[in-house]
């Protein structure tokens, strides 16, 4: 089994006729995924790899039954396609790839997100795998496999070092759910590990967080309350200095000791979570669990 | 991205907050002809983005001409923490009974922004919120609606602001969170808030950070902050390349792609008992000119002994990777510093057989790389 994303999920590609939208489609087909519509306004009935596309998403998910969308469009326009897809009829899933969306549109997609029972995953991520199943993102496919592990992380390529690790010793995946580091994101820890702790397939965690923000230490509160299924961290970032940005937009320690890497690997063995030192250790501690 | 003192005091007078009598100046007698033109007492204020300008001896309140030649003369081309002052701004010093601290951020737990009051302004107010954080009153606006004049009121009342001038506490605090609106604020801060015997307000300092990733809609502040800009030569030079660059005090130089991996691989050199010497992260599906690029920043930085690249590719392609780094490297006679490569994932194969191998260290995994990384930057140091 799996979360978020499986054999039934039908995807439509908001920006399918952009570069990114395009190359990315062909992949994610070539993957197997179910990509049944692309939505670009004016470019109603044209088709991109093979793939239909509609004026509007709501057009898309009424006519090809969609039930979950990726976004592909440039940072100005982001928000309004999230947006859009919260609207549409049907979704229950929404993967924003996008980077650079500025923070007050993130904070109103938001809020419109807490009336929905729709998931937004991202934005600035690279996407959710259910490995052999279906990829909505720009993940490379080929370096997972199919397992018990599910992986949730705010970097893009810092899951895929911990994917290799684990793939390298034959531990597989259910999902793998990358949430993004922008400092206001759909998805968070906590909601990925509840959907983790809820799948009986799911028979252990790995976590890689990153210096900024309290989503870590608040995700560590979680699991000691709430988890039976066991849980694997890392963190990033245990060298950056206090106050400089590193990179994604959340990655920064405050100068007061809040959102440093030691209070959120703290806060994580607190509550029994092993914490590896390197990605290699993380994929020890998660064999060890197993 | 943080304007200076004077630009943002510019954006709130020009909102309507109420802001001193001041003059920007270059030079001493730029300064002295300022100061005599407002009229004593002025306060000399260093605009760097430093904080804990006072204590630092950036800013100085002066009485007279003779005072402010010398307080002038101190302040321009000092060096405040690190950083070197070229402009002060000289400003009527204001008589004030009481200072207040009033802001509107971005809560990022709750996702929303949440304005804030407080009676204990004029110092650091990271510091009142760590160690008496209810002395801070606090009011969180839905963005979908904006700040309503209830809330304002609320949170001002809130705070304890005296009923005289609660009114017009309300006021600013409600343009502040106009302007964090309307310009794409991330921290919009005055602090302090002067209260004078008249029941005036005036803003004496003006903070104001616009979020980078939506200075594409904000064109005048954009040409404002790049103004504003500061930071090393190399700093300057990564914005131009348009790197994610941080310089550190290490001689491992460091490149990859995506900042958790990046940051990762600063981790790791630590790890193994090297000292990392910056984070630069080439961002997503980085093109061979590119690659060359960074190479070019790493080996400009004269503290790095070492370097290790570290790149995972989805988007970015392992041959262009590997292309950069041979157009890099043969323009050289001799290579300045040892190269270490770690290649992954898409195309990470053709990478390997494209890569000179007279230039460059390859191995195969992280760890291995990181630790090869270290051991020449020690033999350097040896």
């Amino acid at each position: 089994m799996s979360v978020l994303v499986d054999e039934d999920t039908r995807v439509v590609v908001q920006g399918i006729t952009g570069g990114e939208g395009k190359f990315h489609t062909e992949q994610m087909l070539e993957y197997g995924t179910n990509v049944v519509a692309g939505a670009v306004p004016g470019r109603g009935g044209q088709e991109v790899a093979g793939v239909p596309v509609y004026d509007t998403v709501q057009q898309a998910a009424r006519e090809e039954d969609a039930n979950a969308s990726v976004v592909f469009v440039p940072p100005a326009f982001a928000a309004d396609a999230c947006f859009e897809a919260l609207d549409a009829d049907g979704l229950d899933l929404v993967v924003a790839i996008t980077e650079g969306v500025p923070t007050q549109d993130m904070s109103r997609v938001y809020r419109k997100l807490q009336e929905t029972d729709t998931h937004l995953v991202g934005p600035n991520c690279p996407g959710v795998i259910t490995p052999g199943v279906a990829k909505l993102g720009i993940l490379p496919g080929n370096i997972f496999s199919s397992g018990n592990v599910g992986l949730v992380s705010r970097s893009g390529t810092l899951t895929y070092q911990v994917v290799d690790n684990l793939t390298q010793r034959g531990i597989g995946q259910t999902t793998a759910i990358g949430i993004g580091g922008d400092p206001i994101i759909g998805t968070d820890f906590v909601d990925a590990l509840e959907l983790f702790e809820a799948d009986p397939d799911t028979h252990a965690v790995a976590m890689c967080g990153e210096i900024g923000g309290e989503d870590e230490e608040e995700a560590a509160r979680f699991i000691g309350e709430h988890m039976d299924t066991p849980v694997v961290g890392f963190i990033a970032g245990r060298t950056a200095p206090p106050g400089k940005r590193m990179g994604h937009a959340g990655a920064i320690v405050s100068g007061s000791g809040t959102g440093t890497a030691e209070s959120k690997i703290n806060a994580l063995e607190n509550n029994g979570v092993p914490v590896g030192d390197t990605p290699e250790e993380v994929a020890d501690h998660v064999e060890d669990l197993l | 991205m943080r304007l200076h003192e004077y630009q943002a005091k510019q954006v709130f007078a020009d909102a309507g907050v109420p802001t001193p009598a001041s003059q920007l100046a270059e030079t001493v007698d730029e300064a002295v002809d300022a100061a005599e033109e407002i009229g004593y007492p002025v306060a000399i204020k260093a605009q760097v983005h430093v904080g804990g300008r006072g204590k630092a001896g950036g800013i100085k309140l002066v009485e007279n001409t003779e005072e402010a030649r010398e307080a002038a003369e101190d302040i321009i081309g000092m060096d405040l923490k690190g950083y070197h002052v070229s402009t002060v701004l000289v400003e009527e010093a204001v008589d004030f009974v009481n200072e207040l601290y009033v802001g509107v951020t971005m809560d990022r737990g709750e996702g929303e922004p949440v304005a804030m009051v407080s009676t204990k302004g004029g110092v650091n107010i990271e510091e009142v919120a760590e160690e008496d954080p209810d002395a801070i009153a606090r009011e969180h606006i839905d963005p979908a609606f904006g700040m309503h004049p209830f809330q304002a009121r609320k949170v001002v009342y809130e705070a304890g602001v005296d009923r005289d001038v609660a009114n017009d506490v309300a006021s600013v605090l409600t343009t502040l969170y106009q302007l964090w609106d309307d310009r794409d604020g991330s921290d919009v801060e005055v602090n302090p808030l002067m209260i004078t015997s008249d029941d005036e307000v005036v803003a004496a300092d003006a903070v104001m950070n616009i979020d980078d990733d939506a200075l594409f809609r904000q064109p005048e502040l954009s040409e404002m902050a790049e103004e504003a800009s500061e930071g090393d030569e190399l700093e300057q030079k990564a914005d131009e390349y348009g790197f994610d660059y941080v310089r550190l005090s290490g001689n491992v130089g460091i490149i990859g792609n995506g900042a958790g991996l990046v940051m990762t691989t600063l981790d790791l050199v630590d790890y193994y008992g090297g000292e990392p010497a910056n984070f630069l992260d080439v961002g997503g599906g980085a093109k061979a000119q590119r690659i060359a690029n960074a190479l070019d920043m790493v080996f400009s930085d004269d503290n790095v002994d070492s370097v290790v690249f570290n790149i995972f590719g989805g988007i970015t392609r392992g041959d262009e990777v590997a292309q950069g780094i041979n157009q890099a490297l043969e323009q050289f006679d001799e290579i300045p510093k040892p190269v270490t490569v770690r290649l992954a994932g898409t195309n990470a194969e053709e990478g390997m057989e494209i890569l000179n191998e007279e230039l460059v260290t390859v191995e195969h995994t992280l760890e291995d790389a990181v630790q090869r990384a270290v051991e020449y930057a020690k033999e350097v140091e040896a």
